[in-house]
This record gives C-alpha cells, structure tokens and sequence, in this order.
C-alpha cells in the first residue's frame, strides 16, 4: 500500500480567517481619520509627535523582546503601533519630543511588557505611558496651543474642560460651542479634539466588529446620566452632558482606549459593569475632582478591576441552576 | 415560519454543494474485512466466533452482556482470519474481526423482520435494536437500546428526529433523507412507540430545504411535525437543539431524558426502521467522501469493516499533496494517519485536504470571541488557562465538563489558542479527579 504521511491534531479542524495581528492593523486603519484630523489642526508638530512615539514604542518594544528572547516577529503583531498612536493622540501639542520618547519608552516597558507583554498587561498601556508623564511633568503636560485653524496669537491657552473648570466659562456665557467640540477646532490633545473624525473611525471598528458597542454605549451612557442629572437640577452651574461626551478625551476614551481587548472584560455582564463604572468616575472628576478631565484616571482605575469583574461574571451555562450545586 | 435556534455558535463555510446531489452509491465490498469489537460508547464486545470460522452476512460476531455496549455483525459473508488487534479510528488500537469475503453475501437467516413492526411491544423493539447493534450515526455512537429505555419516573413527551448535520461539508444525512425519507418517518414511529412519547419532531437546517420539503409531504397521515431550523453551528448539538425546539434545558450533567426527550440521528432512524421491518442488522453505513483532497467527492453506502484505502480509491485517490484525513467533520472529526483502518458505525464522513502549517499561536487577547459564541454559555479561555496551570478544581466550577468539544471556541481564535484542546485535557482530570473524590 502506498504509504502517507498524515498531519495529525485535534479538531476543530477549521478556523476562522480572522487572527490578532489583523484586529491590531484594523485599529491602525481606524484610527487614520483622526490623525489627519490632528495633522490638519496642529500640523508639523502633530507629525512629529505620532512618528516619534511610533518609532520609541516599537524601539522599547524589540529591545524588550530581545532580552526575553522571544520571536522578534512579534513585533510587526501591530500591539506596538497602535500604543504608539494612542500615546500620541492623548498627548499636548505643545510637549516637547525628548518627553514624549519619555512616555513612549513608558508606554511599552510599564504599560506592557514589565506584565509579560502583549495580552498580558493589566492596564492600557498608552494610558500608563500619559499618566507617567502628567505625575513627572505636570506643567508640560497641561500646557497648550490653540490649533493653527483657530488663528490666535495667545501664550497661554486652555481646553474646553479646563475653561470650564477654572475659568468659570459657564457663567460668563464663554463655553465652547459644541459645534467647534464636535469638528475639533478647539484646543486638546493632540488626537482627541475631533469627534467627527474619531467617530468615523469608531464606526468602522463597531463594522467590523472589532470594539464591543457595549463598552462606548455603556460609558456615553453612564456620563450622560451623570452629568445631565446635574444639570438637570442646576444648568446654570453645570455644563450639559452633551457637552461633557464632546469634550476632552470622552470620545477617544470610550471607543479607543476603554475598549481595548487585553484590558476589558470578557464576559458581556462584565462589559456593561466596566463601562458604567468608567463614565460614572470621569463625570465624578470632572464636576466634584481637582482635575477639569478625568477619562484617564477612570479608564486605568477600571482596568484594575478587569480580573476581578472576569471573576464575578461568568455566564450562565446552559443547563446549569444557579445555587444549586 | 419562524426558524428556531439557540444562543450563539458560529457560522462556518459548509461546503455541502459539492456533496449534495451526489446520490449514495454502493461500495463494493473488499476482500478483507475488519470489524472492530468496540465501536460504541461503552464496553467492546466479546468475540462469538473463532478463527477459521465461517459467518455469514449479517451474522452476530461479538455480544456483551453489559448494558452499556452493542453487538458487531458481519458486513460480509467468508471465513474469519484472524481476531487481533488492528488500527482503529479512536486512535488506539483495538481487537478486530478480520473476515475474508467470499465475495457470495450469503444472508444469514436469523434476519427477519416483525409481522406488523408497529404493533411490537416497547421491550421487543428495545431488543431488537440492541440485537442489530444499533448505535448512535451521528458520531457519538451511543448505544441505540439503552437511549431507548427512559428510566422510570422520567415520562418521554417528544422524540426528536436530527437531521440537522451541521457540521460543514457532510451530505450523508441529507442524502438519506432524500432517499429513504419514508423509512425514517415509519422508523421514528417506532421510537415513539418505544418511548411512549406523544410527539414526533422531525428537525432539518434551513440550508436542506429539499428535504424539508419532502418530509412534509411525505408525512401525510403520519402523526409528527417537520421543523426547519436555522443553519447554524452547532444545531444538531443535542442539548443545543433541545432548547432550539422545546426551549428546555438538559441539566448540565444529565440526559435529553430529563426533560422529556429522545433526540435521535437520522440514519439511526433508518437503521432502527431497517432490523423491525425486514431484521437487518446494522452492518453498512452512509459516508460522504469529500474535501478538496479527494479526487471524486461522493456520498456512499460502505459496509462496516472496510478499510479507509478501499472508499479512498473508489473516489479516484487522493488529490497531490494531501496530508491530512479527518473522519467525520472538520469541526469535530478525528484526524486519522493509516489507511488501513476500517469504516466503523460512526463514520459519517471522510474528509481530505493539504494541512498548510498552523498560523502561530499567540497570546489570548481576551477578545471575548470564545465566550459570544460558546453554545454552551462558557468562558473558554478560562476553561484552557485553567487546564494550562492544573487548576482542576477552578477548571471544574467552570463547568469544564458541560463543554461538548463543539470547537466553536477554537474555530473563531484571532489568537490561534488549541482551546478545545486544552479544554479537553481539563475535562479528563476533572473526571478523574471527582472519581478520586467519590472513592476517597
């Protein structure tokens, strides 16, 4: 008889086409609207920001692969990349490059890879990498520049959040409008000033499936309860919740950086207790903290929660009786 | 009319158009014959002939007296060469009747069937299948008597009759249904007779139209529904297709008996019809022979006993570089490596193709994918990282052992994580482990 050799494994022996370095370049993708957004309202200063943080990231990231001697493929998986845009989008214009290779290197070496790297970190590492800078260089990290299409000439410059919180821009009738908010032509960071264009690339991802809806509607949803309670009670002493889902970093945060797979829960039960936990804690913030924004904070602070959220809310199984055993 | 189905499971490509109107064709027998003793869920049989003998097609070979366990018959009738040990589908090897073919298929005459099938007592059709050595052709191959037996004070109200075959590129429950749809509605008559069951419901997934046509014109006069479910993997999952129809739930742990129900394959229908009607055993089987390995895909009639060589050949060969041979589904078939291993009473499919190299395996992302779409409401990634760290106890209130090894978990990985596998090997010292536990 003929002799074959045959591969053997276990089943299941079909697989869907779909793989993690995919997820991450689709996030890539989506995220392209938003930087040409910022490209276009702080230009050379924003192309220099994003390429910086992109090339200290997979830089930090192949030394430390490297030195744990593990494949160097695992580099282009796209993880390194997305941190890398991500760091820069939350990032002021106006901070200065040898900071920012700062909060790359920060990015990678505590965000991530100190936890065993890629799936394995707790927290979202962009965020690690900005909350590292904003506690070592608070005043470099709260100082900004009106966007080159706004054609101001002033030293200094607040966001919409920060006008809010100390400037009382609220009762003197100055608030941003939201129209501005929504197409970016305020000050901010450098990728989370326009909505529209981070919408478009949150559409995408909700298309593809990518994102859990659960986690932006739970986190929209919570602020806007929050706040519109407030402002309810009060709206000559609160801002509206639309304008809190405009501004900062509300629209970044929930469809960009709470819905990262890694740091968010698995279960759908868990999905919905993690985002309402997150808009609950950055309307908490930004109407009673010290700070005018607060989505980074409850962001990391719910990432903490992630293991034991898994833990609490596992599905039921069909066929099973809950208490019973 | 509304289409049921159950919560989450998977969509894969099924493939079943290259298949599907491949009518089944007799393979003709093979000279040798090699008849596993063990080809059941439960105890092998013990062997009742001896080397030398002469048999006859359809003739008992091998009995046990256990209840969980079923006769083996000849597929042949000739002279038997040896009783060893020979590669077997499951992997392990296991003692095997080898028969040479005379290539005359002399019946045996103890095969007759009943007067009036309809009228025979529950007890008598239990015996009669388990004499015919009936068993499960789905895959599973659960002895067909003792699923036939509800125990008391557990009252039968449904007899569900599967013909959903959802897993990707089989035909040939399709093609039985196409082709002796009249067998199956009188056979599931008899499993209602046998249960004591009111209801008959016939299910069939919404990509065999054909068939769903045909049954609800043949079941004029027969008491019974036709139900059309969703295409969906894994719908013909027995627990999943209960709560499909019924919107009931096998307890994690127990049986269809539970609540009410018998969930019966299509071809054990035919096969349980076939011994009450005219007394043949169960001794040949349909097999669709298909993937883009295979040369001539084809759908066909294979007696037990027949080498993997002998169906492979008949189908024109492999295609050049063929590596791997799954029986059964790509979703839940068993890799197989010698042709020399038999046609066993749950083969439903041959299925070849090239094996590139597996995409590597990379850390899980926790992308939550597993858990939307386990039919089983699980956390399969917990499940294998339980199983990873020996974490058996965590493994077990997980529900490690309600997962089915459906694969919908591993099929829909970005990570390319062998969960299944790894659930699987959680799921054998889980077992163990409670056994320890009960005798310690």
């Amino acid at each position: 008889m003929k002799q074959n050799t045959f591969v053997l494994k276990s089943s299941p022996h079909f697989r869907d086409k779909d793989s993690v370095s995919k997820i991450m370049y689709t996030v890539v993708l989506s995220l392209i609207p938003a930087v040409i957004a910022s490209v276009y309202f702080f230009r050379l200063k924003a192309v220099l920001i994003y390429i910086t943080c992109v090339a200290t990231c997979l830089a930090t990231e192949a030394v430390f692969l490297k030195v744990r001697k593990k494949d160097l493929r695992s580099l282009w998986d796209g993880s390194a990349i997305i941190t890398g845009m991500l760091l820069a989008m939350t990032l002021p214009p106006s901070l200065s490059l040898d900071l920012v290779i700062i909060g790359s290197v920060m990015a990678i070496a505590l965000g991530k890879q100190v936890f065993g790297g890629l799936g394995y970190n707790v927290f979202n590492p962009a965020l690690v990498g900005r909350a590292f800078l904003q506690l070592a260089f608070p005043v470099a990290m709260t100082t900004w520049i009106p966007p080159v299409t706004l054609n101001v000439n002033t030293a200094t410059f607040a966001t919409p959040l920060g006008n809010l919180k100390f400037q009382s821009s609220l009762t003197q009738g100055a608030l941003i409008p939201l129209k501005d908010l929504f197409w970016g032509n305020v000050g901010g960071c450098l990728g989370e000033t326009s909505a529209a264009a981070l919408l478009l690339g949150a559409l995408f991802l909700l298309f593809r499936r990518v994102i859990d809806w659960r986690i932006p509607a739970g986190v929209i949803s919570s602020l806007i309860l929050f706040t519109g309670a407030f402002w309810l009670a009060q709206p000559d002493s609160y801002a509206s919740p639309l304008f809190h889902v405009l501004a900062g970093g509300l629209i970044i945060g929930a469809f960009f950086m709470a819905t990262d797979m890694v740091t968010s829960p698995i279960n759908p039960l868990g999905t919905w207790i993690y985002a309402l936990g997150i808009g609950v804690l950055v309307g908490l913030i930004r109407l009673f903290g010290g700070f005018p924004e607060g989505v980074m904070f409850s962001i990391l602070f719910m990432n903490t929660f992630v293991p034991l959220i898994n833990r609490y809310t596992r599905p039921r199984i069909l066929g099973e009786r809950r208490g019973a055993s | 009319m509304r289409k049921q189905t159950f919560p989450r499971g998977i969509h894969p490509p099924e493939y079943k158009s290259i298949t599907e109107d491949q009518k089944l064709e007799s393979l003709e027998p093979p000279k040798k014959v090699f008849i596993p003793l063990n080809q059941h869920f439960g105890k092998p049989a013990d062997p009742l002939v001896k080397k030398g003998e002469e048999v006859l097609l359809g003739q008992k070979i091998g009995d046990s007296e256990e209840l969980f366990s079923a006769p083996v018959h000849s597929s042949v009738s000739g002279k038997v060469l040896f009783i060893k040990e020979h590669p077997h589908p499951l992997g392990s090897p296991v003692q095997t009747i080898i028969i040479a073919n005379d290539g005359k298929d002399t019946p045996h005459q103890d095969t007759k069937g009943a007067q009036d099938p309809f009228s025979l007592k529950p007890e008598d059709i239990r015996k009669r299948v388990r004499q015919a050595g009936i068993v499960g052709m789905g895959g599973a191959a659960f002895p067909t008597a003792v699923k036939l037996s509800p125990p008391k004070g557990k009252p039968i109200d449904t007899v569900i009759i599967n013909g959903c075959e959802c897993e990707p590129m089989l035909t040939s429950d399709y093609r039985i249904m196409l082709e002796y749809p009249e067998d199956i509605i009188k056979g599931a008559q008899i499993i209602r007779n046998a249960t004591g069951a009111d209801r008959i419901l016939i299910s069939i997934e919404d990509n065999k139209l054909e068939a769903f046509e045909l049954f609800k014109q043949k079941m004029n006069g027969f008491p019974g529904d036709v139900a059309l479910v969703k295409t969906k993997y894994p719908q013909g999952a027995e627990k999943n297709l209960i709560y499909a129809l019924l919107n009931r739930e096998v307890p994690s742990g127990g049986l269809p008996f539970d609540v009410g129900v018998v969930v019966q394959n299509v071809g054990t229908v035919k096969a349980v019809w076939d011994v009450v009607s005219s007394g043949k055993p169960l001794f040949e089987r349909a097999v669709t022979v298909s993937g883009p390995g295979i040369k001539e895909k084809k759908n066909l009639m294979i007696r037990i006993g027949t080498p993997f060589q002998n169906a492979i050949e008949h189908c024109g060969g492999f295609n050049e570089g063929t590596n791997m041979l799954i029986m059964g589904g790509p979703m839940m078939g068993l890799a197989q490596w010698n042709l020399e291993i038999p046609v066993i009473k749950g083969t439903s499919g041959l299925i070849a193709w090239k094996q590139e190299a597996p995409p590597k395996e990379m850390p899980c992302i926790s992308c939550g994918r597993c858990v939307q779409h386990c039919p089983m409401g699980l956390v399969p990634t917990q499940l294998q990282n339980y199983s990873r760290h020996e974490l058996y106890e965590e493994a077990d209130q997980w529900g490690a052992l309600d997962c089915v090894e459906c694969g919908c978990c591993q099929y829909i990985c970005p990570a390319n994580i062998p969960l299944v596998h790894w659930i699987r090997l959680g799921k054998n010292a889980v077992t163990q482990m409670r056994r320890k536990k009960k005798s310690g």
